[in-house]
């Protein structure tokens, strides 16, 4: 697919500005559905393309939408989750930061499908830059009438507030996100009741993912016929790959959903740096199980890679080439997690942190014959019972690394720490 | 009306009804943290996991509602499993220094360790998160961070119920911690509440803590006396000594609630100003008689009497106290009565549970048909002469008249006869004082504010030589001719048949939760 439809400002330069997005095409579709369509029809379409959440989890999100009661009297509101925080995760930044419009552009589509008339986008803390674009856009579109009320004499309204975050992982979880920006501490919420029926401020909310949204103005455009076209039928769509770690060309990749985890390693980011060999590769954000060196001929969409025994996730590609140390890189991940669980769940709380203290033992040395057992043991005592994933997603790559890479985690064990680490370290000593 | 089962067990429950309740209706409990029934579900420490048919994880108990044709195991190997979990992890960094902790003996971790756990620790000491410990955080309340489970019962008690906020969780995963927010107290009139529903030893009672392991009290269910709302209460006594009250349960009073006012009023009723022994004046000192003198002394103060014999008899007292004195006084020809309810004109008060009437029984007498506002008619009366002895009851009269009325008053009548729980400026002028059982020490009932009767028990014997009042009053009416009374029980009886209000009612058919009164207050007659 050589056309780029999400990162479209790689072909059209300055497609940041209003007035160039509007002579490329700009809002002629979102004119076009508010004057001609019912938000039902949008809705269906959306369900017809197979368009599936790039959030996390790869929920149909024409069937989301449908879940809102319709006999619900109070606003609905429609959230834009902007917090990308996954590591490993930097897609949703390049359309904030380069094509904000059409980020703008498909909102207003599908809160009008929704039938909300307000619409928060929730933009990570970090991201300052991307929400000063984004404000900018809004008063743009604000001031040629893409938003505000009666848009294109549609009778239709619309307010887009860009809400910045204060720099956690968990506001990203969508009922965190509702919280947070209820203005109260990002502690997801038990669920039920679902956000679409009990949302922010106690109304029936839609939280979509940024790339999630973008892909709506195109389907509006195209017909839902020509995106389910790309890549497989029951995962279908443009995919933003986001290709980080050991290789000659990391960076964001638009190619189509389902494109091989080996061609977008080989060949759109260049291998592995310095001619090595890949060792392992996280095929989806650092919460994932990891995959091995033999496992990375599947095909990326959310199927083939939970069949693989991995989970597309938010599609952040973390490549490790041969050199790597598995009980470092995983340590570093549990590092991640304990800093940022919220707290509130006991086994992820409590969880999170033990974890990355076994892990800094086999480490730093100091580990005992049955912490090998026990990080399994505890990474299985905390999956499953939560409030949200994030327990879950500590869990995952500790059980994949711990298993798929048994003999580096005995041998680190056996050395008393990281034997590249010793190695080092008996050859400042030889030197000295 | 779902009909569901658990561990085998068909049960039926309301509508709405969440597992933990369910299973409670059955006699299973569902160990639970976070959960508490008078706050927002949290769902946060994972204790209640149950396993439900049809569902692949386990589910939590307390989020969880009954709906009919329900499956649900509460002690299968996957519960059990994923409890002992829950449990490892909450002393993972936990201190472990119950031997020094005031909570053990109604703790929560240590309970259910017992009950669900009992694994060895694996996890060393010297790596655990370290917290605060012993931070005084408000005028009632000690705060303990490490033994903290982060169940967030307690910022939910101060979101929800008093609304005032004062604690929240501090930093992220197990860095997390309960704190008051900057440069604030944990100082508002419902704050012990937080030490009651802490199910661990985070936060405790600085009234209480260290002054007796709680496995050794025993327990009476009461009602509190400092004002007219009568919640609900447990009174934890020891060997003749009150340790604290505690709130109980009544969805109909106080839900589960108390305020720390009344929480802290059990100190009144010991030690200090009470009344012990009986005593007459003679030759203008005061001189100790035993109980038959003083009885001697009173019959013959009242066959002394040239005139009208009155008595007032305050809110304080007990319906059973109110109606034998009543009994006592107009079983005389010419004998009258008059009620009395005071409470400071700047008395504490909120929408809540406090009220400003601080008398527990306002309500008892007026359905007893006095007037909580008569006493000054009847004291009007003496100090023209019209009375020649003056009974007061759980009286002070100080709040009736002024200090020249009440040497005037002491001069006018032939006697004062002074029948109360503590010494007071009534006894200054009084020729004859009769010392009773105070607050705990004895048995009866008292009418609230919503006109519901609720039952006291006696916890602790009477103070020194002093009796029960209706004990006293029992003996003193049986002196005018008729039998003695054996019990509260059936003086309560003895009212009710005579009482529209109160009418079908038994001291027993009270139950914990009491009634209301069964008709409209009568007036007075
Ligand atoms: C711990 C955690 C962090 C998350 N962070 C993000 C995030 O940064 N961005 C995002 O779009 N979704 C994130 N999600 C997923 C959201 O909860 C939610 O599923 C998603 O926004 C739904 O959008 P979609 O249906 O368009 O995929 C996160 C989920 C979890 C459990
Ligand atoms: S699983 Fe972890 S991050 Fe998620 S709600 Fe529970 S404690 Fe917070
Ligand atoms: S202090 Fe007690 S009530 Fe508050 S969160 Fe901790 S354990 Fe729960
Ligand atoms: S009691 Fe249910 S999760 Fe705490």
């Amino acid at each position: 697919m050589s056309e780029k439809i999400l990162l479209r400002h790689e072909d059209v330069a300055g497609l940041r500005r209003l007035d160039k997005y509007v002579e490329d095409g700009g809002y002629a579709t979102a004119r076009r559905v508010l004057s001609e369509l019912q938000p039902e029809q949008v809705i269906e379409e959306v369900k017809l393309s197979g368009l599936r959440g790039r959030g996390g989890a790869g929920f149909p999100t024409g069937m989301k939408w449908g879940f809102l009661p319709k006999d619900n009297p109070k606003p609905r509101y429609l959230l834009v989750n902007a917090d990308e925080s996954e590591p490993g995760t930097f897609k949703d930044r390049q359309i904030i930061e380069h094509n904000p419009h059409l980020l703008l552009e498909s909102t207003l589509i599908a809160a009008f499908a929704i039938q909300s008339h307000k619409a928060y986008i929730y933009i990570r803390g970090e991201f300052a830059h991307g929400a000063k674009v984004l404000e900018e856009a809004v008063r743009e579109a604000v001031a040629a009438g893409h938003l505000g009320s009666n848009i294109y004499g549609s009778g239709f309204d619309l307010d887009i507030v860009v809400h910045r975050g204060a720099g956690a992982y968990i506001c990203g979880e969508e009922t965190g996100l509702i919280e947070s920006l209820e203005g109260k501490r990002a502690y997801p919420r038990v669920k039920p009741p679902f956000p679409a029926v009990y949302g922010v401020f106690g109304s029936p909310t839609i939280v979509n993912n940024v790339e999630t949204l973008c892909c709506v103005r195109p389907i509006m455009e195209r017909g839902p016929a020509w995106f389910k076209a790309i890549g497989p039928e029951k995962s279908p769509g443009p995919k933003l790959y986001c290709l980080s770690g050991h290789v000659e060309r990391p960076g964001v990749f638009e190619l189509p959903m389902g494109t091989s985890l080996r061609e977008i390693i080989y060949e759109h980011g260049g291998g592995i740096r310095g001619g090595k060999k890949v060792k392992a590769v996280i095929p989806g954000g650092s919460s994932v199980p990891v995959l091995t060196a033999d496992e990375i001929d599947i095909n990326m969409d959310f199927d083939a890679v939970a069949a693989a025994g991995s989970l597309m996730g938010s599609c952040g590609i973390i490549v490790m080439d041969e050199d790597t140390c598995m009980v470092r890189a995983l340590r570093i991940i549990a590092r991640f997690y304990h800093h940022e669980s919220c707290g509130q769940c006991t086994p992820c709380r409590e969880g999170t942190g033990w974890l990355e203290r076994l892990l800094i033992g086999l480490e730093d040395g100091g580990a005992t014959e049955r912490d090998l057992d026990l990080l399994l043991q505890v990474a299985e005592n905390m999956m499953g019972n939560t409030v949200c994933v994030l327990a879950d997603a500590a869990a995952m790559p500790t059980k994949s690394f711990v298993t798929k890479f048994r003999a580096e985690f005995e041998e680190h064990l056996r050395m008393g720490g990281c034997p590249q680490k010793l190695a080092a370290a008996s050859a400042v000593r030889a030197s000295a | 009306m779902p009909t569901l089962e658990i561990d085998g067990q068909q049960v039926t429950v309301p509508d709405g009804t969440n597992l933990i309740q369910a299973a409670a209706a059955l006699g299973t409990e569902v160990p639970h943290y976070c959960y508490h029934p008078g706050l927002t579900v949290a769902g946060n420490c994972r204790m209640c996991l149950v396993e439900i048919e049809k569902m692949p994880k386990l589910q939590i108990a307390c989020n969880t509602r009954a709906t009919d044709g329900m499956v649900v195991r509460t002690k299968s190997d996957k519960v059990l499993r994923a409890r002992e979990a829950v449990l490892e992890f909450l002393l993972v960094n936990h201190p472990v220094d119950c031997p020094i902790c005031d909570q053990a003996g109604e703790c929560k971790l240590q309970d259910y360790y017992m009950d669900h756990d009992r694994q060895e620790s694996r996890v060393p000491l010297q790596s655990k998160v370290q917290k605060g410990k012993a931070i005084d955080i408000g005028p009632l309340i000690m705060l303990d961070q490490e033994r903290c489970i982060l169940c967030t019962r307690c910022t939910r008690f101060l979101d929800e119920v008093t609304g005032t906020g004062e604690l929240g969780v501090f930093q992220r995963g197990d860095h997390c911690e309960i704190d008051v927010f900057p440069g604030i107290a944990l100082d508002n009139p419902y704050s012990g509440n937080v030490a009651d529903i802490c199910p661990v030893g985070a936060l405790t009672n600085k009234d209480f803590r260290f002054r007796a392991r709680v496995w050794y009290l025993d327990t009476a269910p009461s009602v509190c006396p400092t004002c007219a709302t009568g919640c609900n209460i447990d009174v934890h006594h020891r060997r003749n000594e009150i340790f604290r009250f505690r709130p109980r349960h009544n969805p109909d009073v106080n839900a589960y609630w108390m305020c720390d006012e009344g929480r802290l009023s059990y100190k009144r009723f010991q030690g200090e100003g009470r009344l012990l022994q009986p005593v007459k004046r003679a030759r203008g000192a005061w001189q100790p008689i035993d109980w038959k003198q003083c009885r001697a002394e009173f019959a013959a103060a009242l066959q002394d009497a040239e005139g009208p014999v009155a008595g007032i008899v305050s809110a304080q007292s007990t319906n059973e106290e109110i109606h034998l004195f009543r009994r006592l006084l107009e079983s005389r020809p010419g004998g009258c009565i008059a009620g009395h309810s005071w409470s400071p004109p700047d008395a504490s008060r909120d929408d809540f549970l406090i009220d400003a009437d601080k008398n527990p029984n306002t309500a008892g007498l007026r359905a007893l048909g006095l007037d909580p506002g008569s006493a000054r008619a009847l004291i009007e009366r003496a100090l023209k002469g019209e009375i020649s002895v003056l009974l007061t009851y759980r009286t002070d009269l100080s709040r009736i008249c002024n200090s020249e009325e009440m040497d005037r008053l002491g001069d006018k009548l032939q006697h004062v006869i002074v029948i109360d729980t503590h010494y007071g400026p009534s006894v200054e002028i009084a020729d004859l004082v009769l010392p009773i059982a105070a607050f705990a020490e004895t048995d009866g009932s008292f009418v609230n504010r919503s006109q519901r009767v609720q039952r006291l028990r006696r916890a602790i014997a009477p103070a020194g030589n002093s009796l029960e009042g209706w004990r006293l009053l029992g003996d003193l009416v049986a002196g005018e001719g008729t039998a003695a009374v054996e019990d509260a029980s059936g003086v309560f009886d003895e009212l009710a048949a005579g009482t529209a209000a109160f009418n079908g009612l038994s001291l027993d058919s009270l139950g914990g939760a009491g009634a209301p009164l069964s008709a409209a207050p009568a007036g007075r007659e």
